[in-house]
């Protein structure tokens, strides 16, 4: 492995400590006292210190944190408090909504976005170029929510094909479906893509513009290759790698639309269980799942600088 | 985007030239009417945005009430311009604590180089795995939800990107002869960055400031869309968008009003920042 990516990793690594260690430290040590947050200012003493003692926040911080994180590697969690049900087990029922829909938008956005970016530097400063950045620029500014209830006016309010939002599940056994649940998910992906596009194809178009003036792409053209061939064969390459980086950053923001669009939508996901969570003061559920959406963040994100080296070999040699 | 050596934002003829700017001039036009309307609402509105008129609910648009009223009868002209207060107070203030902390970092990692501009951009990019939204879940489960969380929450997720902008700006600046000119005669890292990095990199944090603003304007919508930003009585557009979901079928405008007012309001800054981006920096105007 290329010290390129041994960095990375170790970065990588690092940086997921020190993700736990601040979620841990945000809902464990800063309020002062866990138990009190949770049932409220009119928790009589007996029940806090009862409370405590079940949650073990009797016992020394570093202890607690070092057991929270064991017991996230062996796939061991402790019970929400409303659900009574190992968080894991909770967020791996919501997961098989979000990660599907994050999924979708993500293939959307980087069809829409890439191919709009392509076209409008192909076709700079023509009509096809303005059209797709004042596209950009519209959808920059649109929240991705708003855009949801907007798609949800239009196709369940005005043209009722679909419902206003909702889940039907993967399974035959309850009532849905790979269909129904593909379908129930198209409109919350497209609400998500729709922004993260608009962004990507700025871009995309910024990326392939500057590279179209590199000296290598007159060469080429000198050589006799035509417009579509540099285009394809050299432009696009060099391009995608700060696209990449974009498209790293853009899986934070697509990770937050996501948590939103799904209470748009009254999807059963990750966002979903995250704001009941907050609503009844379930602790334990905000920092597992606040750790694991981090933890999808930085993973990305590394595969980004994997890909990086994919990309552009002279990464692989180098300690850049 | 960096401007001339020893140069300031450049003057002559700015504004005669901003005004000529299509993107500049429409994108401050509408961030104009922004500030209006909540300058405005701070000594009048049609009515008090929070006023319940249980009679008069779900009114269609009318010289009475202008965009109507909501399920609760309130006027949704006086809380659309009420609710530019909390737009612009997050946009504010979560833009103030990104700039004045990430500034600070980059310019710092741009004068010391070595270990601390390493440490600094892995702070950076440590705080970007946590969007402001994961930040206001975090702070909301514990202090509760409201404009502060909100704020704060918005705020940091700032400082990463102004110390990368800052950083990137500077040490562009920190390879030019004039600054190794100041250098050999004896200024001090942090004499060269007052006189030198600051005033050249300030177009750049200007833009870069816009835009944060509108991003953070869309971020308390959000915010304030899943309850954890601007708390009732204080109307903001987020939380009307919310109201008005579940009107969906019997008032389907209310949830177009306050939609369009976000819109305008981030495309807006937007245009201005893209305007000022050209103006600022003649030479990446015309590569564009």
């Amino acid at each position: 492995m290329s010290v390129f990516l041994l960095k990375r990793a170790a970065a990588f690594l690092a940086t997921l400590v020190i993700a736990s260690m601040l979620v841990f430290a945000v809902l464990d040590l800063l309020p002062g006292n866990v138990a009190q947050v949770i049932l409220g200012d009119t928790a009589t003493p007996e029940s806090i210190a009862a409370l405590e003692s079940k949650l073990g926040l009797d016992r020394p911080a570093l202890t607690r944190y070092t057991d929270w994180l064991g017991g996230l590697l062996q796939g061991r969690t402790v019970n929400s408090f409303s659900y009574d049900t190992p968080t894991a087990t909770l967020i791996a029922e919501r997961l098989q909504v979000t990660l599907p829909l994050a999924l979708m938008a993500m293939v959307l956005t980087v069809l829409i976005g890439i191919t709009l970016g392509i076209f409008a530097a192909a076709h700079q400063n023509r009509v096809g170029d303005v059209g797709v950045m004042a596209f950009s620029q519209l959808g920059i500014a649109v929240p991705s929510f708003w855009f949801a209830i907007l798609l949800i006016l239009l196709f369940a309010v005005k043209l009722q094909w679909v419902g206003a939002g909702g889940f039907p599940g993967w399974s035959e056994d309850d009532g849905g479906g790979l269909w129904e649940g593909t379908v129930a998910l198209i409109l919350p992906a497209v609400s998500l893509a729709a922004v993260q596009a608009a962004v990507l194809s700025r871009w995309t178009r910024s990326a392939v513009l500057e590279t179209l003036r590199e000296d290598y792409v007159r060469t080429a053209r000198a050589k006799g290759l035509s417009r579509r061939a540099v285009l394809w064969k050299h432009v696009l390459r060099n391009a995608m790698i700060p696209v990449l980086t974009i498209l790293g950053l853009q899986f934070a923001f697509l990770i937050s639309g996501t948590v939103v669009v799904e209470n748009v939508f009254v999807l059963p996901g990750i966002g979903r269980l995250v704001f009941q969570a907050v609503a009844n003061r379930d602790l334990v559920v905000v920092r597992d799942v606040v750790l694991l959406l981090v933890a999808m963040v930085v993973v990305v994100n590394f595969a980004v600088d994997v890909l990086y080296a994919v990309v552009d070999p002279r990464l692989k040699a180098s300690d850049a | 985007m960096i401007i001339a050596a020893g140069g300031a934002i450049p003057a002559a003829g700015f504004s005669r030239r901003a005004w000529r700017h299509p993107s500049f001039a429409i994108g401050s036009l509408l961030s104009l009417c922004l500030l209006l309307a909540a300058a405005v609402s701070l000594v009048w509105s049609p009515y008090p945005p929070a006023e319940i008129d249980i009679p008069n609910k779900l009114q269609s648009p009318s010289v009475a009430h202008w965009f109507g009223t909501d399920s609760l009868g309130r006027d949704i002209a006086s809380q659309l311009l009420v609710g530019a207060q909390a737009s612009i107070t997050v946009g504010v203030f979560a833009v103030l604590i990104g700039f004045s902390l990430g500034t600070g970092l980059g310019l710092l990692a741009s004068a010391r180089r070595g270990w601390v501009e390493e440490g600094v951009m892995r702070l950076s990019d440590f705080t970007f795995a946590f969007p402001a939204l994961l930040s206001a879940i975090l702070l909301g489960a514990i202090y509760g939800p409201g404009l502060t969380t909100g704020i704060v929450a918005i705020g940091v997720f700032n400082i990463p990107v102004f110390a990368r902008v800052t950083r990137g700006a500077a040490n562009a600046i920190w390879a030019r002869e004039y600054v190794l000119a100041a250098r050999a005669a004896g200024k001090g890292r942090w004499r060269i960055t007052v006189d030198h990095v600051v005033p050249n990199i300030a177009s750049a944090l200007i833009v870069q400031a816009t835009n944060q603003f509108a991003t953070a304007i869309i971020a308390e919508a959000a915010l304030s869309y899943l309850g954890l930003g601007t708390q009732p009585p204080m109307p903001s557009w987020g939380r009307m968008l919310n109201e008005a979901q579940t009107q969906l079928f019997q008032a389907p405008m209310l949830a177009v009003y306050p939609g369009v007012a976000i819109a305008l309001a981030v495309l807006g800054l937007n245009l201005m920042g893209d305007g000022l981006r050209d103006l600022l920096d003649p030479k990446l105007a015309r590569k564009r």
